[in-house]
């Protein structure tokens, strides 16, 4: 065990350190989920491909600059330090990229991860169905091959950042005869096809973060499945680990967020030092935040000699999720009756990001596995409970 | 940066584990508890076989060496197996004050190697716990005053049992008159060797909180396994698999703090404190969560004395205050938490 960083990993971070200082955009973006917004974020993942940091992790020769996943939290560390801003690819960069670095053909990773990694490419995920939630394997979207294309029918939903992305990654029924998680298969497409209609739904914010996508006799070309047709299953299962493990949402955000609640905490703390219980809770959330920290390290360590993640990838969603909520929670205790204020309130500007924080850590335990469905996998895979 | 074990630590903890899991039986504890030291001259024989007691004891007085983080994954197990011996306050406190003294000390030359060999039991007093555990069987007490070192034996203090709801425990009060003949090391090097006692003895609880915390989950993992209702296993339901699993979540975010404190006491890191405090609060955590949650799942079996988990739960309610309570602990992190200009957030878990 040596916990301490290499001259090399302190040289990496001071990089690191220094193109953040430079490019970081001194004013906060729009909120992606608007027209706007996104083509500023999009901008955003250009610049950072310029200076060849919108995905460390990958190999060097597809845009990345084959970091090791301790190099992957230095990085995070310096990016969210920075105040940089949301990563509007992170369905591309983070959860599909590392099932097509797998699964990918040679033609598909230099079709596909280039033009990602520049923003060219920005990416929907497309899993869940009215029918298919947290039972996934309930998928009924059907797309059938016809020569060489698939033809698709049916109808996905929640896919976030569909309204203003430019490609979407999900699962389809490719057998229609098929049952349960058997006869699926992974196909990426774009979202301008003829047949495809996109509704936006408006989120709790009132954005349109996620959207329904309709497939009407949409023609995609089998070129675009990812892996081998049937197999979509346990393509995707790998991406539903890398989500729920360690890529997702990096320890460093969530340290960055108990930082800023701390110093919320000091400039009222004459007013919340009348409630004992929200200097508990301040406390609480710096020490989680920096357990959850450690843990990915441990992890990050772990995988670094070799090992794998395993069903305890699952205790991370149910951690960092409740984190979440228990900052953001305690925040707007704090805040108090200003708490509600909408961003363009004149009196605001200390409140609104805590609102929006509010407002999304609502989602955490939800989305990628509803926190149940996450207890479950631990239950029945870690401590080997019997399935109901 | 490397947050991983040795094979070599990794094993020997291994081999611990078999070792325990068979001479340790709960059987075996409870026919202890009815003796009156609450202690095994077997058991500690077995530990002393184990090479247990020689562990963090210099090889030049008979013993292996290791240190602070070889110590704390055998301290998960002696937590996992709620090993009733005063192995941490001879092996590892006792050892580690005696090692800080000067080479011509006597405590050094005579204790060392009795310790090494197992035929000496240290008691460790300081005024954090009100009380001295196993003072009455020991060899020697090493006690705190007004910062100083000092060495008695118990003939020589007055010491009155208390009874703890621990059947394994054997708590004292200590009445003795320090004199210039006991003082082992004055309040200047004092201050600090006892700094580094509080330190030692709290990763050693956050460790043997965490194997608590998980002797209770396998415990409360293979009661619902085997209980049937309504025609089913109880853990088949998701109500009682969802309590389980809240354990797990927190065992696995408290280990890697638990075992980050201890890397912080063998490197002397300057924040060493602030991580054991902050091992001690999460291991004591997910011990009292384990305790809520298996009794639960344990249903009426949990509230008898018939059934093991009570020792478990029981060792891991009293580790929970001693060498420092939740308060103590928790004050150590707001002292720096809420300190002006703290380094806080990303860059500066490791950085410092």
């Amino acid at each position: 065990m040596r916990l301490e960083y290499t001259e090399r990993q302190k040289k990496f971070r001071a990089e690191v350190r220094e193109w953040m200082a430079a490019n970081v955009p001194k004013q906060a973006l729009t909120s992606f989920d608007t027209k706007e917004g996104f083509a500023q974020h999009r901008a955003w993942e250009a610049k950072l491909n310029e200076g060849r940091w919108s995905a460390v992790t990958w190999p060097k020769e597809l845009g990345g600059r084959s970091c090791d996943l301790i190099d992957w939290l230095i990085f995070e560390e310096e990016y969210w330090r920075a105040g940089a801003p949301l990563r509007v690819n992170q369905n591309g960069v983070f959860l599909l990229a590392p099932t097509l670095m797998e699964y990918g053909t040679d033609e598909q990773k230099a079709r596909f991860l280039p033009r990602m990694a520049a923003g060219e490419d920005i990416w929907a995920q497309g899993w869940s169905e009215p029918g298919a939630g947290s039972d996934m394997a309930a998928i009924r979207t059907k797309a059938i091959l016809e020569g060489d294309h698939y033809v698709i029918n049916g109808q996905k939903t929640w896919s976030t950042r569909a309204v203003f992305a430019d490609w979407c990654f999900g699962l389809f029924r490719t057998d229609p005869d098929s049952q349960r998680h058997h006869g699926l298969t992974f196909i990426l497409l774009p979202l301008n096809l003829p047949g495809i209609t996109i509704r936006p739904i408006k989120q709790l914010n009132g954005l349109p973060g996620f959207a329904e996508i309709f497939f009407d006799n949409v023609r995609v070309p089998a070129a675009n499945r990812l892996g081998a047709e049937g197999q979509g299953w346990n393509v995707a299962m790998a991406t539903a680990g890398f989500e729920r493990g360690l890529m997702l949402r990096s320890p460093a955000r969530f340290q960055k967020t108990a930082q800023n609640l701390v110093a919320l905490y000091q400039r009222h703390r004459e007013h919340a030092d009348r409630d004992p219980s929200i200097r508990d809770a301040v406390l609480k959330s710096w020490m989680d935040a920096e357990a959850y920290a450690l843990s990915t390290y441990q992890t990050a360590s772990r995988l670094v000699r070799g090992g794998h993640i395993g069903p305890e990838a699952s205790t991370n969603k149910i951690f960092w999720s409740e984190l979440d909520l228990l900052m953001h929670e305690t925040a707007m205790r704090i805040l108090g009756a200003r708490g509600e204020l909408m961003p363009e309130a004149p009196e605001a500007a200390e409140s609104a990001p805590w609102l929006d924080g509010f407002l999304f850590a609502q989602a955490g335990p939800i989305y990628a596995g509803s926190n149940e469905i996450q207890r479950n996998i631990i239950a029945e895979r870690m401590l080997g409970l019997p399935r109901a | 940066m490397d947050f991983t074990f040795t094979e070599d630590q990794l094993s020997l903890s291994d081999a611990i584990h078999k070792f325990l899991m068979v001479e340790a039986a709960p059987e075996l504890l409870r026919e202890i508890w009815e003796t009156e030291s609450g202690r095994s001259a077997e058991m500690r024989a077995k530990l002393a076989d184990q090479g247990l007691t020689a562990l963090s004891v210099p090889e030049a007085y008979g013993g292996m060496g290791l240190g602070d983080l070889d110590w704390v994954l055998i301290q998960q197990e002696l937590g996992y197996y709620a090993i009733p011996d005063s192995l941490t306050a001879t092996a590892y406190l006792a050892v580690y004050l005696s090692k800080a003294l000067p080479e011509d000390s006597k405590l050094k030359a005579h204790w060392l190697p009795k310790i090494a060999d197992g035929s000496a039991r240290i008691a460790v007093g300081h005024p954090i716990n009100p009380f001295v555990a196993d003072a009455a069987n020991a060899s020697l007490l090493l006690l705190w005053h007004a910062d100083e070192l000092h060495a008695l034996r118990p003939s020589e203090a007055t010491l009155t049992l208390n009874p703890s709801i621990d059947s394994s425990r054997r708590l004292y009060r200590v009445q003795w008159t320090p004199t210039d003949k006991t003082r082992v090391c004055g309040a200047e090097q004092g201050r600090e060797l006892w700094q580094g006692v509080i330190n030692r003895a709290g990763v050693a609880i956050s460790a043997q909180l965490l194997g608590l915390a998980q002797r209770m989950l396998d415990l409360g993992t293979d009661y619902a396994a085997q209980r049937k209702q309504f025609g089913k296993p109880i853990g088949s339901f998701q109500a009682v698999k969802h309590h389980l699993a809240d354990v797990a979540v927190k065992i696995e975010f408290a280990r890697p703090v638990v075992q980050r404190a201890a890397q912080s006491l063998a490197t002397g890191h300057p924040r060493a404190s602030l991580h054991v405090s902050h091992a001690r609060l999460v291991a004591g955590e997910a011990a009292r969560l384990a305790a809520r949650k298996s009794i639960q799942v344990h249903g009426a079996m949990g509230y008898t004395w018939e059934a093991d988990l009570q020792m478990f739960m029981k060792r891991a309610w009293a580790l929970d205050s001693t060498w420092g309570d939740a308060i103590f602990h928790k004050a150590r992190i707001a002292e720096f938490v809420l300190a002006e200009g703290a380094a806080l957030g990303p860059a500066e878990t490791f950085t410092h």
